[in-house]
């Protein structure tokens, strides 16, 4: 049995069709990218994992019971940061915390431990508008995982911060799955960033999108720095193209 | 209204330009360019705000309190309603007009007829504050609740917030700025609003006072009661502003301080 396992989802909007037919799963522990171009449909079928949108055939199952249309079992990660303005980061972070009832203080106390782990010692008592775009994301992240689900969608995550940014957060994130252990699946339109941050990677393509094609990618996750560097993920990134093309 | 931190220099320009205003106008009164029967000089209205003092107090805090009256219960009224008209979109569609509408109607219009109904004491002019001051708020309010982007009631709705967790967590917060604009012109009209209505009948407050003064031909007191209404009002909207810096402490950091 998969952790988290959609089947033959299918979505319509206005009679078009968004998806169709799609079958993915997600293992514990794993990290799985799910790559296509835009328009492609990715973040319908985020929609529908998350059991914000219900499809029109299929089901999402999580740990093999069905969750098709629920909200609230798998957390959600936008492309934006999404803090709130007018609250301190660690209530941005103990936001699902406090949503399930807990106690402020105490949702803090949680949190406190967790911020030098995900780089954010010093931030707890700042506003978002005073740190910078990419500890913002990582809040955000911290968020996600305080959501405590088993696991979590990432829409895009890196894709609005700059270049320098992006590849430090990939080796924080790299770094970070290490420490702790959050079955993922990630939305991307980046193949490096699908390369090297994968266990497997989906190929969505088409208008409407389908899943064209599975790739494993062997090298560790624990052994990734420099991997994008080398001849064996320049193989990988000619076949993914290969593929999309 | 400016940044607290305002420097002097930055608030210089307005103040010269004042300064030569009034220095004109008492010029114009000293040489009799316009005699005193017309307009008196800034001076002796000074004199008279000085000697009528405890005069003016005493008819101020009439009018205050109708004016603090009707703010409250307009800001009460203007919660219900714009909660109401954001949860349910039918009552948002059908009040939107109707709201406009009576906005159009001039204060001063309905001033005697709700004397009419109401009486001399205080009861008509809380209501005509109410009726003025309501609807900037609800306006404000609404308009906050409907800022917010799709994208936060996304993540909400993944993280199960219910209805009320939505609305105290982002909801809210995210209306308080437009709140406090609103708060800010309403402020401003429930005294002008007070003292209208009080022109229209009643035996104490501002307005009553600015027509006694007025009809005894003493424009030196008439233009001390403006004095005292331009400074209460300034008063008033510092004072909204103290409140939305103690309401929003994120609101100072996000200017980028």
């Amino acid at each position: 049995m998969h952790l988290l396992e959609a089947s033959h989802i299918t979505k319509q909007y206005d009679g078009r069709t968004i998806i169709r037919d799609i079958c993915i799963h997600l293992d514990k522990g794993e990290l799985v990218s799910l790559l296509g171009i835009s328009g492609s449909g990715k973040t319908t079928l985020f929609q529908i994992l998350s059991g914000l949108v219900s499809p029109e055939e299929g089901k999402v199952l999580l740990n093999g019971e069905e969750v098709t249309g629920i909200p609230g079992k798998i957390s959600y990660m936008f492309q934006k940061d999404l803090l709130l303005p007018h609250k301190k980061i660690i209530d941005n972070v103990t936001l699902p915390l406090v949503l399930k009832g807990k106690k402020k203080k105490e949702a803090r106390q949680e949190a406190a431990p967790l911020f030098p782990v995900f780089g954010l010692e010093g931030t707890e008592y700042m506003y978002p508008a005073q740190i910078s775009g990419g500890m913002r994301q990582r809040a955000a992240f911290l968020r996600t995982y305080l959501s405590a689900t088993e696991a979590a969608l990432l829409d895009e995550p890196f894709s609005a911060l700059d270049m320098i940014t992006k590849g430090q957060m990939h080796e924080w994130y790299l770094d970070i799955m290490q420490k702790i252990n959050l079955s993922t699946l990630l939305i991307t339109h980046d193949i490096d960033e699908a390369i090297l941050l994968s266990d497997r990677i989906y190929l969505l393509t088409g208008s409407p999108g389908i899943i064209e094609n599975e790739l494993k990618i062997d090298r560790p996750r624990s052994d990734r720095s420099g991997f994008e560097l080398t001849d064996e993920f320049l193989e990988y990134k000619r076949r993914i193209m290969g593929a999309l093309k | 209204m400016k940044e607290k931190s305002g420097n002097i220099t930055a608030k210089l320009p307005a103040a010269v330009a004042l300064l030569i205003i009034v220095a004109l106008w008492e010029l114009a009164c000293v040489t009799g360019a316009i005699p005193s029967y017309m307009l008196p000089s800034p001076v002796s209205v000074i004199k008279a705000f000085i000697t009528d003092f405890p005069n003016l107090c005493y008819h101020a805090s009439i009018s205050l309190q109708e004016a603090a009256y009707g703010l409250l219960i307009g800001v009460a009224l203007a919660f219900c309603m714009a909660g109401l008209m954001d949860r349910f979109s039918i009552l948002n569609r059908a009040f939107s007009p109707i709201m406009i509408i009576t906005q159009t109607i001039p204060t001063i219009a309905i001033a005697p007829v709700l004397v009419l109904w109401m009486g001399f004491g205080m009861a008509p002019k809380i209501t005509l504050v109410v009726i003025t001051t309501f609807f900037p708020i609800t306006v404000g309010l609404l308009e906050g609740y409907q800022s917010i982007d799709a994208d936060y009631m996304n993540l909400m709705r993944s993280m199960n917030a219910t209805r009320m967790q939505i609305f105290r967590h982002v909801k809210f917060p995210a209306a308080l700025p437009y709140f406090f604009s609103g708060l800010r012109i309403s402020a401003s009209y429930a005294v002008v609003g007070a003292v209208i209505s009080e022109w229209l009948g009643g035996f104490e407050g501002l307005g009553v006072y600015m027509t006694r003064v007025r009809k005894a031909y003493a424009f030196d007191k008439m233009f001390a009661v403006i004095f005292l209404i331009v400074v209460i009002s300034l008063l008033l909207m510092w004072l909204v502003n103290v409140l939305k810096n103690v309401t929003m402490p994120w609101a100072k950091v996000q200017r980028g301080a």
